[in-house]
């Protein structure tokens, strides 16, 4: 490390009601890895966007190199040396790789060049990449690469990378860190936002951690502990959520041999699915993101029909049957998406209590609907899931993610269902609401319910399963008790480094 | 500069407000145009707006306007229900004709016997005739994913070659001195559908309109199947993650507007046409659309936007023969109607913010 790259000077950007980053500074050394940690909202992303060009700051400046530095957009921070990869990849399913990185260059070169060079860049970092590939064809991990390699071709110098282990398996993050190691000894230095805490510490030189827009502190996370660097994160110690020990009951779900094929294009199909979850089970089940996850739950909620005998419940035969139908027989499902699929975005919190609530809370009769018993039932999810909310008649859409989430999952839980599938049940979510929705997940299975949890968040999945497996490419690992599970077990569960090469860096 | 910032609430008095200012901007502009035109432009809107409801001759046009709103709003409350759900049938004006051909036939099969069931079965039978040729489109959409904003609408063109066909072939007035067109309805009793009250206007189409846009309003706001519509309308994804099942809901919104404007259609036969006749259609299918839209497709809303139809439609045919203006100019005036509509309607979403462009 031999000089200052990038310093940052309070830095302020305030929205309408929130103040995004408040008085923000901290300084990126040349070839230094620097972790930026705080919780969902915290100020990570708006301050990124502004390095990025994306967001021009209220005030406050940036010294690049010795230099002012004042992106009015991306292009003129890529002019600068700056680079970023979103966790949401831009990139388009139907074209090949070669084709993908063009589209992202000024000024790009024949394909067939283009082709050589991701080659060559991409075999140099130890991220072996075919240019001609469809990505539609590709999984997450591989996508990643891609983006990573649109923005090494650029030579940056600084790497900015928005939380990018998300959507890797463990053996998938050690190759990813062996890249990054190899930049950081060629100079370039890496701005490195994460909540995953082991992560930073295997990784990082230096942290600065975020919360409620302002810088609370900053560390050398080799000589903390993560427990410290997580409260520094929150502010206060987090409440664990708490169960008792039960003894598995009767089963309540079977899946037997589901297969069923992904009404999209680029999804993927689900093979010989079979598990069972019993009463008073927590059952969780990993995968990187696109791996069946949305497909599964669509199967289970009835949006996507079987045959009759592939899903059981309670040993009823329901596989053919429709959404309403499972809901009647206690058969819940809480999708990850929230706007637009788990809730109408334009509709108000209780037209949207109504929309699965409506047979089961007797929110209607003979297909008359009952406003006010509706309004109750909004209500009462409101109440009990800490919803805040002006009140019933809001649109979804004008709710946080983290609020909408209670709500949606506020609404399954109160309907007392027998069996709770959820995708993603705190994607997005702080600290203190996941904790409270996972508390509630744990307690509707102490209620002899039995409960699917489906998470990309290893940690989520660690701290309320009981029995633990992985889907990988439309496929489900064999089911093993959590407790004892290492975290190499449980990358191979979700297929390994999924057959990517490592190149001999 | 202009710049659009998504509300984080639909505002609910811009959507009230919004029809209103349409119909402003449409008075403005249409202006413009009768004046390019060489036309006094005030004495045009006036002539359009005020004269049919207050002028001398009012006595003469306020009947009128209830004869034009019946079918408007009946057709545009079957409409809508569909529009809700994102299902888009443009072809009422076929629809409309089906049913008028349905109920003239039971009546031409009866006559001359004089009964009082006679006009109910017209009645169900127009609606019926309304029903078939809307599930065409309906059922081609559910079995095999065509569109039903093309089919509905090709089916307009051949409903008017049906009528052209029935109007000197099967249906004609075999006492008609070999003149194209059936028996007048309005000279057989039991088939005619009169004037409940002599020089309203009001016949048995407006009684069913209003009745209709009643039923229409407790569907949306009080049953499952109104809230599954709006549902299926506002985001697909959740009403079949609900349990809507879209393919019962296509055919239940088709067959309803195919209904209503079959309905609508055997009304006007029976009753102000008299006849089936080739030029019998004159488009109240496709104005439907624009009352829909207008009244923002809430059943109240549609019976004020159908009376202000009808008033265009009403001034605008005093304008022509007044002030000689084109009635291509009335249907553009219509037209813009819903294009202002349309546009000011980003409002309720939308605020318009202005902004100092950012340096750099």
């Amino acid at each position: 490390m031999t000089g200052t790259l990038l310093s940052i000077r309070g830095l302020t950007k305030a929205y309408p009601g929130v103040v995004a980053n408040d008085d923000v500074s901290f300084e990126i050394g040349e070839g230094e890895v620097h972790a930026l940690l705080g919780e969902n909202g915290a100020g990570k992303s708006t301050l990124v966007k502004m390095i990025y060009g994306l967001v021009k700051p209220d005030q406050g400046e940036m010294v690049l190199n010795g230099t002012v530095y004042t992106p009015s957009e991306p292009q003129e921070a890529r002019a600068r040396g700056v680079a970023m990869v979103f966790q949401h990849f831009s990139l388009f399913d139907a074209l090949n790789v070669a084709e993908n990185v063009a589209l992202g260059m000024a000024e790009p070169p024949k394909t067939r060049e283009l082709a050589e060079r991701i080659r060559t860049v991409s075999e140099q970092y130890g991220l072996p990449l075919d240019p001609w590939r469809l990505v539609g064809d590709l999984s997450a991990g591989e996508r990643q690469r891609v983006e990573i390699v649109r923005c090494l071709l650029q030579d940056p110098k600084l790497l900015i990378m928005d939380e990018p282990t998300s959507v890797l398996t463990p053996q998938e993050v050690e190759i990813l860190f062996a890249t990054l190691r190899k930049l950081k000894s060629e100079g370039t230095s890496i701005l490195y936002i994460s909540h995953k805490l082991e992560e930073i510490r295997a990784l990082c030189d230096e942290a600065t951690i975020l919360r409620l827009g302002r810088k609370v502190a900053t560390c050398t996370p080799r000589e903390v502990t993560a427990a410290q660097m997580a409260e520094l994160m929150v502010g206060a110690e987090l409440h664990r959520p708490e169960r008792e020990p039960s003894v598995p009951g009767a089963v309540r779900l079977a899946l037997n041999g589901l297969s069923v094929a992904s009404p999209g294009q680029f999804g993927t199909s689900l093979k010989n699915i079979t598990l069972e979850v019993r009463a008073g089970e927590v059952l969780g089940l990993a995968g990187v993101a696109g791996n069946g996850q949305d497909e599964l739950l669509a199967a289970l909620s009835g949006e996507i029909r079987a045959k009759p005998a592939m899903v059981v419940l309670d040993g009823v035969e329901i596989g053919a049957k429709g959404p309403a139908e499972r809901r009647r027989a206690g058969l819940l499902t809480g999708p990850e998406e929230r706007l637009g699929h788990a809730a109408a975005p334009d509709m108000s919190l209780t037209e949207n209590a109504l929309l699965t609530g409506a047979e089961r809370e007797g929110l209607m009769a003979n297909g008359f609907l009952k406003w006010g018993k509706a309004r109750e039932f909004a209500a009462k999810i409101i109440e009990r899931f800490d919803v805040r909310t002006p009140g019933t008649e809001t649109a979804a859409r004008a709710l946080s993610g983290g609020n909408l989430q209670k709500f949606v999952i506020g609404r399954e839980v109160l309907q007392r269902p027998e069996v709770l599938v959820v995708n993603q049940p705190t994607w997005g979510v702080d600290a203190a609401a996941a904790a409270t929705i996972r508390q509630a997940l744990l307690d509707l299975a102490a209620g002899g319910a039995a409960v699917v949890v489906i998470s990309q968040d290893l940690d989520e999945l660690m701290e309320v399963s009981d029995n633990f497996g992985a889907l990988n490419e439309g496929r489900l690992s064999q089911i093993r008790p959590a407790k004892g599970l290492s975290m190499e077990e449980i990358g191979l569960m979700m297929g390994g480094a999924h057959g990517m090469e490592v190149a001999h860096v | 500069m202009l710049r659009l910032e998504k509300r984080p609430q639909p505002s609910k008095t811009l959507s009230y407000v919004t029809p209103v200012l349409a119909v402003l901007i449409t008075m403005v502009a249409g202006g413009a145009l009768f004046a390019a035109l060489g036309k006094d432009p005030v004495v045009a809107i006036r002539t359009i707006f005020w004269d049919p409801l207050f002028g001398q001759f009012a006595f003469y046009y306020l009947p009128q306007l209830l004869v034009k709103a019946g079918p408007l709003i009946l057709i545009a409350i079957g409409l809508s229900l569909g529009f809700r759900a994102g299902i888009w049938n443009i072809g009422a004006e076929g629809q409309y004709i089906l049913g008028a051909i349905f109920g003239a036939g039971v009546a031409l099969a009866c006559y001359p016997l004089e009964a009082w069931w006679i006009f109910p079965l017209m009645v169900i039978a127009g609606a019926f005739g309304g029903f078939l040729w809307a599930m065409i489109p309906a059922i081609l959409k559910v079995r095999f994913g065509t569109n039903e904003i093309l089919v509905s609408l090709m089916l307009v063109y051949v409903a008017e070659q049906l009528l052209a066909s029935m109007s000197i072939g099967l249906m004609k007035n075999p006492d008609g001195y070999g003149f194209p067109g059936s028996r007048n309805l309005q000279q057989y009793p039991s088939a005619h559908n009169a004037e409940l009250i002599p020089d309203t206007g009001l016949h048995w189409g407006v009684v069913a309109a209003i009745v209709v846009a009643i039923l229409a309003y407790i569907l949306l706001n009080r049953h499952i199947l109104g809230f599954q519509i709006r549902l299926t309308g506002e985001a697909p994804r959740a009403a079949r993650f609900a349990g809507v099942k879209p393919p019962r809901l296509v055919l239940v919104c088709m067959g309803t507007a195919g209904a209503l404007a079959g309905m609508a259609g055997m009304f006007e036969v029976a009753g102000p046409a008299g006849q089936i006749s080739a030029g019998f259609n004159t488009g109240y299918g496709f104005t439907a659309i624009i009352v829909a839209f207008l009244g923002r497709l809430h059943p109240f809303g549609i019976v004020l936007a159908g009376l202000l139809m009808a008033l265009t439609y009403i001034g605008g045919e005093a304008a022509q023969s007044a002030l000689q203006l084109p009635g291509a100019a009335i249907q553009v005036f219509q037209g813009m109607l819903l294009f202002f509509l349309l546009a000011v309607d980003l409002l309720t979403n939308y605020r318009i913010r202005l902004t100092k462009r950012e340096t750099a």
